[in-house]
């Protein structure tokens, strides 16, 4: 049984009320920082941890803090990414709904490190019931002295506030989700500058992910060395995965960043296997903007080894026979999955989604799914399938965001691995014309399937 | 479709004067999504051109400023809809787990497709993306409620008890 440090008392009765949290030693980082610690000293906890950024990039955190700008006189700000909107994502959610208070004592802890004296939390729209928990609990810590003025008499003032989106998966990337903030379309910007020398209205501002301010509780409490303890090489702590698709305990899980893959499946402590008696096929691990794996890549590295649940080795082979962590978003295929169709799922997904700002996405992300679309309906071509190669590559770094490159990649790497399933719709075009075209027969070839 | 004045009450009113504090000063142009919010869950569900100029008077914006963010954010209906919007996620993970079936399902049961209102404006039935409930596929939201592990049986009863509260969902909980 693995350490849980972020969710360990989502199953206790009213955890999202102050009093239990209090109970169960919630609130006790903003104590230890803020009457024991300087803001320097926290930002190097954070360092020491190896802490990653928990939203999808992975990018260490104390440095994403070393980096925030302190011109005198000049306002800076912590914002919350909790715009999860990545397809498989929802792990952000489950730590709102259930534990608000370790949302808000992260924002406070970390607000304090970084010299922040209004804080956001960036939430989507359409969690706007999540949206209300969250303030009934910001209220709750207003009352008890946690936030305003004078905190603890500490002589430290933050006032933290949530604030609505309106369902764009755009406003996930940090500076669409600035623009946002100000009342604007969520228009990416173009960086340089980064938010850490120009954000929220031009000044120094931080974006972190829920699950990212989260961790700060447990580093802060039990110091950066400690928590980096847990895990594997550069990937410390735990992690929450959001599993889904095709297993039979789908759901939140913290796992310690050292466990196989295979493990996370099929242990009953975690997904349980594959739904419905079947096999595996396939599985994008970190949410939809990463490489697809077949089931053999998946469970095992193109050298052999057995693949883990950290941030290098679901990234090892590079996109030719890895993935990526990503946001943690665990989607898992079995055989009756059309892997073209999820594809073009996918890539519908991601031309609604696109801003519109960069011809390449914007244009790009279109083609890809009408071209997706006639090969999944018995109307393609075999040319369809090079001229999908071709157009993922002239948008993937050719955008202001990376919303291009993410749509490009599922793109390439469901051709890259399941080419054969491709040609198979082009072949039998009579055959793929019911959409459930695999649930009777399925597509697997031998190398894709394993069976355990 | 009520044919209400185009006008907030006073406590919605100083509701939006609380949220335009919460951003710096000059800066209150940041409240212009939450208002909306408000707006349309006030005015019918949706955001008419009276509504947004309503809006931008609150905000001292111009009104194209209201309108080229409306147009831009896939919650904010510019066309009016039913009562209830059932706005079903079509995702990949919830496709896996029966999405399709479940749209299908709608279409039947109340005679409409998808983008399409009910003759009696009772419901609309929309298609969205990942709505960040995966795990609890199939699901669908009507205002600020999710609707998750959908079947048959659970729908019907979702309808029923819609039917009955016959209001206009919304996604407002200020």
């Amino acid at each position: 049984m693995g350490r849980k440090l972020l969710i360990e008392h989502v199953h206790v009765p009213g955890i999202e009320t102050l009093e239990v949290y209090r109970s169960k030693g919630g609130y006790a980082s903003v104590e230890k920082a803020l009457k024991t610690m300087s803001p320097e000293a926290v930002v190097e906890e954070v360092k020491k941890s190896g802490l990653r950024g928990r939203g999808g990039a992975g990018f260490p955190t104390g440095m994403k803090w070393s980096f925030l700008a302190k011109p005198p006189g000049v306002a800076r700000y912590l914002v919350c990414n909790a715009d999860e909107s990545e397809p498989g994502t929802f792990k952000d959610r489950y730590l709102m709904e259930k534990i608000p208070h370790a949302l808000i004592e992260g924002m406070i802890t970390s607000s304090y490190a970084l010299g922040a004296h209004t804080s956001y939390i960036y939430i989507r729209g359409e969690y706007f019931y999540v949206a209300r928990i969250l303030e009934q609990a910001i209220e709750e810590a207003y009352a008890a002295g946690w936030l305003g003025k004078n905190i603890l008499g500490s002589g430290y003032d933050l006032d933290l506030y949530v604030h609505i989106g309106a369902g764009a998966y755009i406003c996930g990337e940090e500076t669409a989700l600035l623009e946002s903030l100000e009342g604007k379309r969520g228009n990416p910007r173009i960086k340089p500058p980064f938010p850490a020398i120009a954000g929220l209205y031009g000044c120094p501002t931080v974006v972190n992910n829920v699950e990212t301010i989260a961790a700060i509780v447990p580093i802060v409490n039990e110091g950066g060395d400690e928590y980096a303890k847990i895990g594997i090489g550069k990937s410390t702590g735990t992690k929450l995965i959001s599993a889904s698709g095709h297993l039979n305990k789908p759901g939140v899980y913290e796992i310690e960043m050292n466990i196989s893959v295979e493990e996370f499946i099929y242990s009953d402590e975690y997904c349980g296997g594959i739904s419905g008696g079947k096999k595996l096929k396939a599985c994008v691990p970190g949410g939809s903007s990463v490489p697809i794996l077949p089931a053999d890549l998946l469970l095992t590295t193109a050298n052999g080894d057995k693949r883990m649940m950290t941030y290098e080795s679901l990234s090892d082979g590079g996109f030719a026979t890895g993935s990526m962590m990503g946001s943690g978003g665990f989607i898992a295929y079995n055989e009756t999955a059309c892997i073209v169709r999820s594809t073009w799922n996918f890539s519908r997904f991601y031309h609604h989604e696109s801003c519109g700002q960069c011809s390449p996405c914007r244009e790009g992300t279109g083609w890809m799914e009408k071209i997706l679309h006639r090969l999944e309906n018995g109307h393609g071509k075999m040319e369809d399938i090079d001229l999908l190669w071709d157009i993922q590559r002239k948008i993937e770094g050719n955008t202001i965001c990376p919303l291009g490159d993410a749509a490009a990649w599922p793109v390439a790497a469901a051709i890259r691995h399941f080419r054969e399933e491709f040609e198979y719709h082009v072949k039998y075009p009579e055959k793929v014309k019911d959409p459930n075209h695999f649930h009777k027969q399925s597509f697997i070839s031998s190398k894709q399937s394993v069976t355990i | 479709m009520s044919t209400k004045k185009i006008e907030f009450n006073p406590e919605t009113l100083a509701l939006c004067h609380k949220i335009m504090k919460r951003y710096p000063e000059g800066k209150h142009k940041s409240a212009l999504i939450p208002i909306l919010h408000i707006a349309q869950a006030e005015f019918d569900g949706w955001l008419s051109p009276e509504t947004m100029d309503y809006v931008a008077s609150i905000l001292k914006i111009q009104p194209i400023e209201v309108f080229e963010v409306a147009s831009f954010y896939s919650m904010f209906n510019l066309k009016p809809i039913g009562k209830c919007m059932l706005e079903v996620c079509r995702t990949a993970p919830c496709w896996l787990n029966g999405a399709d079936e479940l749209v299908a399902y709608l279409e039947k049961k109340l005679g409409i497709k998808v983008g399409e209102t009910t003759k009696d404006g009772m419901f609309t039935i929309k298609t969205v993306e990942c709505l960040g409930s995966c795990g609890t596929a199939p699901m669908l939201q009507c205002g600020a409620k999710y609707y998750e592990n959908l079947t048959n049986e659970k729908t019907d009863e979702m309808i029923e008890n819609l039917r009955k509260e016959n209001k206009q969902q919304t996604y407002t909980a200020y």
